[in-house]
């Protein structure tokens, strides 16, 4: 029983990290991971801080799940290092994974056993002591709204009551850092904002960093900072707020006939740059094509603009920059269109392989 | 403390499950049964078979039958890490602070409890078979169980680095598990077999295990070899196993 004494200490209870003071958890330099020559993480660099709700937006197979992997012990860097809590993520394995939880994108949870039972199994691997698990149980089920479900089987929970409770199992060993690799992937909007309520509660109650990936960009907006992370390059790092601010001003999107013509008599008469998106945001038939421009102000020159144009136009819209405008403009791409074919694909591939297996 | 207790833990985890599950426990009973009361009522009765040492056909089977039980048990247990990687809790265990040979080693342990457990099931059902136990017999039996049982639990774990999905169990089933029963002369006696035959089962593990079980139920058999020689050989190789697969679980995960 002496190792629990010295790893009580080592690992300490939930509050100590915010006595250790501000600073970095998680420190991150150069990290590089290679499959097969492919580079799927290019000299990744960055820090997160304690109690910080940091997210990893990007689309997928941009890095994020590598990135989380390598800082999770669970895959070793090709170059480049890792810190979190102190403690090496490569020569000091056992160290980090105290200090974390992980909530990963499938499901992880034995559906065979009961939701207490599934904690239990946690409590023993990470040490919790004997006298402290019933309690932290009940008070971890309590936090995720799963009290009364204690006792019956993981099999019978919906898919949001299964991540809700992983997310309680996560918290069982009072981690510093809890990763939540697309926590809200597959759920219900209700789910998905209860799930968001509930890392916003973690943060209060816990006196926990939060470290997820996401690519929703409406999602990413709760998080303290964002890396936006592409090609498996941190393209931009940054509060959700000053990312939109680097836009400067507001977001124009314009539906005409000729796009093309349009884009050129913009660019002629008020030097505005404009971009022609093939059938995608506000475009009502996927063939058409609609053209987005950044502005200073865009309430004095939308007026203008309809006005002064002689190619004729169909719809017009001005809103204020949102991350997705951030991505398109730092990458040329949008990330939600391309996303939401890519998860459509995957969850049509993971059914199938459901399919087979029964 | 903190790695025995990650043992007991996965150990725990998988007879609660086994437990369970009532449809596998007596399900997987379904066969053994079978092959005693149907396919030993009937050949024991049509054919007149040499070398049973005095006893008629279904004595002669059942030990090898108890064999084939814990077999079995023992190989599916064990390639449960296949179905819990492809449910994804394998990873749970895999990122915990542990040690990745104290998972290997759980399974290993958990396999060879509950193989044995079926095996103490199946011996409940001698009597029908003409075969006469005892709390004593079923006490020396035990023993012997387990070591079969952790050979084949090690073969199991050993195999389940190999196998990804499930899908590829039907191989095992055909090419590993069903000749390594019938070679082991657990149907049939060895004695008048062909050489190849012969020398293929004495590299059979479970010739010795169902050999050491025979000797061990059936009073003044002539067994093949001697029961300590029996003993030596499991032993010898369930240690092998374990320490192979184990080893080889920590470095593929």
């Amino acid at each position: 029983m002496e190792e629990d004494a010295t790893a009580e200490n080592l690992f300490g209870q939930p509050g100590e990290a915010a006595q250790a003071g501000a600073g970095a958890i998680i420190e991150v330099e150069r990290l590089t991971r290679d499959f097969d020559g492919l580079r799927a993480v290019d000299e990744v660099s960055f820090t997160v801080g304690r109690k910080e709700i940091f997210g990893f937006l990007g689309p997928n197979g941009a890095g994020k799940t590598t990135t989380i992997s390598m800082l999770c012990t669970l895959l070793k860097p090709t170059t480049g290092r890792g810190v979190l809590n102190g403690y090496d993520i490569i020569t000091q394995q056992d160290e980090v994974r105290q200090s974390i939880g992980i909530v990963f994108q499938d499901p992880t949870l034995d559906d065979q056993l009961t939701a207490r039972e599934n904690l239990e199994f946690h409590a023993m691997l990470y040490n919790v002591p004997r006298n402290e698990r019933d309690e932290r149980a009940s008070r971890v089920l309590k936090m995720v709204g799963l009290s009364e479900r204690g006792r019956d089987k993981v099999e019978t929970f919906s898919g949001g009551m299964k991540r809700r409770l992983e997310i309680a199992r996560g918290l069982m060993h009072y981690p510093h850092v809890l990763f939540l690799d697309e926590p809200t992937i597959g759920l219900d909007p209700q789910t998905r904002s209860s799930i968001w309520e509930h890392v916003h509660e973690l943060k209060q109650q816990y006196d926990i960093t939060v470290f997820l990936t996401t690519h929703y960009m409406d999602e990413a907006e709760n998080c303290d900072r964002i890396a936006i992370i592409d090609h498996g390059k941190i393209v931009a790092l940054d509060t959700p707020g000053n990312l939109k601010h680097s836009i400067g001003g507001d977001i124009i999107t314009l539906h005409a006939v000729d796009a093309e013509a349009a884009r050129d008599e913009i660019k002629e008469k008020f030097g505005f740059e404009a971009g022609v998106i093939e059938g995608a945001g506000e475009a009502k038939a996927p063939a058409e094509k609609s053209i987005r421009l950044e502005v200073p102000n865009g309430r004095t020159v939308l007026p203008q603009l309809v006005r002064q144009l002689s190619t004729e136009i169909m719809s017009v819209s001005v809103r204020e920059p949102t991350l997705d405008d951030v991505f398109l403009n730092l990458t040329g791409r949008q990330i939600r269109e391309e996303s939401a074919d890519k998860m459509k694909n995957m969850m049509r591939r993971r059914m199938r392989a459901r399919g087979m297996r029964r | 403390m903190r790695r025995f207790r990650a043992i007991y833990i996965i150990w725990l985890r998988d007879l609660k499950r086994h437990f369970r599950d009532k449809a596998r426990i007596f399900g997987s009973l379904g066969s053994p049964i079978i092959f005693i009361f149907i396919l030993g009522q009937g050949l024991g009765s049509s054919f007149a078979l040499g070398g049973l040492g005095g006893f008629d056909y279904k004595q002669f089977m059942f030990p090898g039958i108890l064999g084939m039980t814990v077999l079995f048990a023992g190989i599916f247990a064990s390639v449960s890490i296949v179905w819990d990687r492809e449910f994804g809790f394998l990873k749970e265990m895999l990122v915990a602070p542990v040690p990745t040979w104290t998972i290997a080693l759980g399974k290993v342990i958990s396999g060879a409890t509950i193989a044995a457990f079926q095996g103490v099931l199946m011996l409940l059902l001698a009597p029908f078979a003409g075969v006469h136990i005892s709390p004593l017999l079923i006490a020396e039996l035990l023993p012997m169980m387990f070591l079969v049982a952790f050979s084949m639990t090690g073969m199991g774990v050993l195999l389940a680095t190999r196998l990804k999905t499930m899908q590829g169990f039907q191989m095992v089933m055909n090419f590993f598990m069903m000749p390594m029963f019938f070679i082991s002369g657990a149907m049939f006696p060895l004695k008048n077999a062909p050489t190849w035959l012969d020398s293929l089962s004495h590299i059979d593990p479970l010739t010795y295990g169902v050999d050491a079980m025979r000797t061990i139920m059936l009073p003044h058999f002539q067994s093949r070899y001697p029961l300590g020689m029996d003993i030596l050989v499991v032993g010898l190789l369930s240690a092998a196993m374990i320490t192979v697969s184990v080893t080889a679980f920590s470095r593929q995960a």
